[in-house]
């Protein structure tokens, strides 16, 4: 084993030969926030590929025959490529509630074993949408704006909001986080109906086959499901439309979802009634059109970024690693029958 | 009824506005230059006042007004009413209850949502324009936080009901416990404080909740506590609720009511863990409509011999 890529810190503190390797490409947010200690445990030890001078497939080269875990917080594609460099590659574990950057095609093909989120992120999600709602409907943070300009004072009342109470709330995508929106809307007195890919035979809300049909008879629609081939636009003109000048949109999922310039559009004509966006298909990029907008309230792809999820997440990251090392069955693993 | 003179405190819904006009003789009190003077040419044509949370009927203008009747108020909040007086002179007093209950227990879980999870300061970073990649906000999840609720009625139920389907734990303290409610009770608001991450003021303002949050019960709640306040300003104690955000001895708060609104202490402007709204607990189109609707089904109400629909006293 070459210990040119190992840090000499990480040689001192563990008895380092015998532990097995789990690979890392770039830096997790957790590090970056709570420091390259976070994710430690004695039972594995981590080879950083971000900290060698050497290219990727170089590196991945060098240390074929030591890695066989990668971890991936979603900053960086876990491609075929990668994956090929890898023989004794046994385990994908990502703490990215999406699965869009892991080639699970080539995971299947090569037997390897991939470990999410599991549902640990659910709850931070569906608040995150729901917040939004209420943001968007109440506008909120367009009235604290008011507030702290001092307008209050000086220009009067603010303009009425929406009742969030009794509207009917379209949910695509009835995943775990689509059914934790659900069960907290549900409390707030709306009228819950979905698409997803089937029907779910014991859930209580309204099956509706397609998207267009969902959002014709809705008015607050919320992304809820995963970036796919399938997926990529499934917001587009025809549902913007069907969804109508009530009607307001919250993307809690990822941005390729929507149609950005479609929805923009909408917004600046006022063809739509708002929108509550946590993901853009471009970021960091936004589109500066929606800067303008009172109806609009955003955030930087942050649904999940809670400190008490951060801590749930890394606990549950390492629980699978070390089962994994230990012969024992995942926490969270990811199912990759097609 | 157009000969019938209401008297409307201030400017509060045009819906409402429109439709007393309609129907009966109104008098819109904010437009007049010398109140004292109009109350006495006016006094033997006013049989009702229409007030709300910024103004209704006090002693002084009830006594001012010997013909009055009925004060309907466009609230469910009766602070702004004399109403020992009202029941003194036999005057009949209406207000808005459960109508606006949603609205505002949506609001309150809404501030606490913006508080926790930074909602406001996320749309402003992104506006900014300054989002680059690598740049991560950090907040803090609501879900499973303890909620304290004090004043445990039509709306603090409601509030309790949906923090509920967030899995908070609920907590409350009411004048009484109420021991067929499920909820854990504590028998003063600083232990209520002391126990909860977040504290919401959900009761009606009497003289005994008058500064119902006080020093020792802010810093109970504690520098990771929030405050939400969606009942009337007079509950806190402003000045206090201030000097513990500067001094970080409160982590956060979420404002629709301020002790003398419109105005806000500017020193709260610039924290980015306070979220400030402009008392739009029923603001919203819907509710607002259902509200003048009321006020207006209780006059008719009252001046056809009818039972009234709302009534408080």
């Amino acid at each position: 084993m070459k210990a040119t890529a190992m840090t000499s810190e990480n040689q001192s503190r563990h008895s380092q030969s015998d532990l097995p390797y789990v690979l890392i490409l770039k830096p997790p947010p957790s590090f970056l926030l709570f420091g390259d200690h976070f994710l430690d445990s004695s039972k594995f030890q981590y080879l950083k590929a971000y900290e060698s001078p050497l290219p990727l497939p170089q590196f991945l080269q060098e240390h074929a025959q030591s890695v066989q875990a990668i971890f991936s917080s979603g900053l960086a594609p876990v491609t075929a490529e990668t994956i090929r460099l890898l023989p004794r590659l046994g385990l994908v574990v990502t703490t990215s509630q999406g699965l869009n950057h892991i080639d699970l095609t080539e995971c299947r093909r090569r037997g390897i074993a991939v470990a999410g989120a599991g549902t640990i992120l659910s709850a931070d999600c569906a608040d995150s949408a729901v917040g939004f709602l209420i943001d968007v409907l109440r506008k909120i943070s367009a009235a604290n704006r008011y507030v702290k300009q001092g307008l209050w004072s000086s220009q009067g009342a603010y303009p009425l909001g929406y009742k969030l109470g009794g509207k009917r709330v379209g949910i695509v995508g009835l995943g775990s986080i689509g059914t934790e929106v659900a069960k907290r809307l549900d409390a707030f007195g709306c009228s819950i109906s979905y698409n997803s890919r089937s029907k779910k035979p014991l859930v209580p809300y309204t099956f509706y086959p397609n998207v267009v049909e969902l959002a014709a008879n809705c008015d607050a629609l919320i992304i809820c499901c995963a970036l796919t081939d399938e997926t990529h636009h499934l917001i587009n003109k025809e549902v913007l439309s069907a969804l109508g000048k009530d009607g307001v949109i919250i993307n809690i999922a990822r941005g390729p979802i929507v149609d950005e310039k479609e929805l923009v559009r909408c917004l600046v004509k006022g063809e739509i009634r708002g929108a509550g966006l946590d993901v853009f298909e471009h970021e960091p990029d936004v589109p500066v059109e929606l800067f303008a907008l009172d109806n609009v309230v955003m955030s930087p792809h942050c649904a999940v970024l809670t400190t008490e999820s951060f801590e749930d997440l890394g606990k549950l990251m390492v629980g699978n690693i070390e089962a994994f090392f230990s012969n024992e069955p995942l926490l969270t693993p990811v199912s990759l029958d097609g | 009824m157009d000969s019938i003179g209401v008297l409307m405190a201030c400017p509060m819904n045009s819906y409402l506005e429109q439709q007393l006009d309609k129907r009966f003789k109104l008098f819109r009190f904010w437009t007049v230059p010398d109140k004292s003077s109009f109350l006495n040419s006016n006094k033997d044509s006013i049989q009702a006042v229409a007030g709300n949370a910024t103004a209704g009927a006090d002693a002084e203008l009830i006594e001012a007004l010997p013909k009055l009747e009925i004060v309907a108020n466009f609230s469910v909040g009766l602070d702004k009413i004399d109403l020992a007086k009202c029941k003194e002179k036999g005057i009949r007093v209406t207000n808005t209850p459960d109508v606006l209950t949603e609205d505002v227990a949506d609001l309150a879980i809404g501030l606490m949502l913006a508080v926790l999870r930074k909602l406001c300061e996320s749309d402003r970073y992104v506006r900014s324009g300054k989002w680059k990649k690598g740049d991560y906000m950090l907040t803090t999840k609501f879900t499973g936080k303890k909620v304290g609720i004090i004043g445990l009625g039509r709306i603090g139920m409601a509030i309790a009901k949906r923090a509920e389907a967030f899995s908070c734990p609920i907590s409350y303290y009411s004048r009484n416990e109420k021991p067929e409610i499920n909820y854990k009770y504590y028998p003063s608001v600083v232990e209520l404080a002391a126990y909860c991450d977040i504290l919401v003021v959900a009761c009606p303002l009497t003289k005994e909740t008058h500064h119902i949050v006080n020093r020792d019960v802010i810093n109970a709640l504690g520098p990771k506590g929030v405050l939400i306040n969606i009942g009337r300003g007079p509950h806190v104690e402003e000045p206090e609720l201030v000097s513990a955000l500067f001094e970080h001895r409160l982590g956060g708060a979420g404002l629709d009511v301020f002790e003398n609104e419109p105005y806000v202490p500017e020193e709260l402007f610039g924290l980015d863990n306070v979220v400030l709204l402009p008392h739009v607990g029923s603001g919203t189109v819907e509710t607002r409509e259902a509200m003048a609707d009321l006020v207006i089904g209780n006059l008719e109400a009252h001046f056809q011999k009818k039972p009234l629909l709302t009534p408080v006293v």
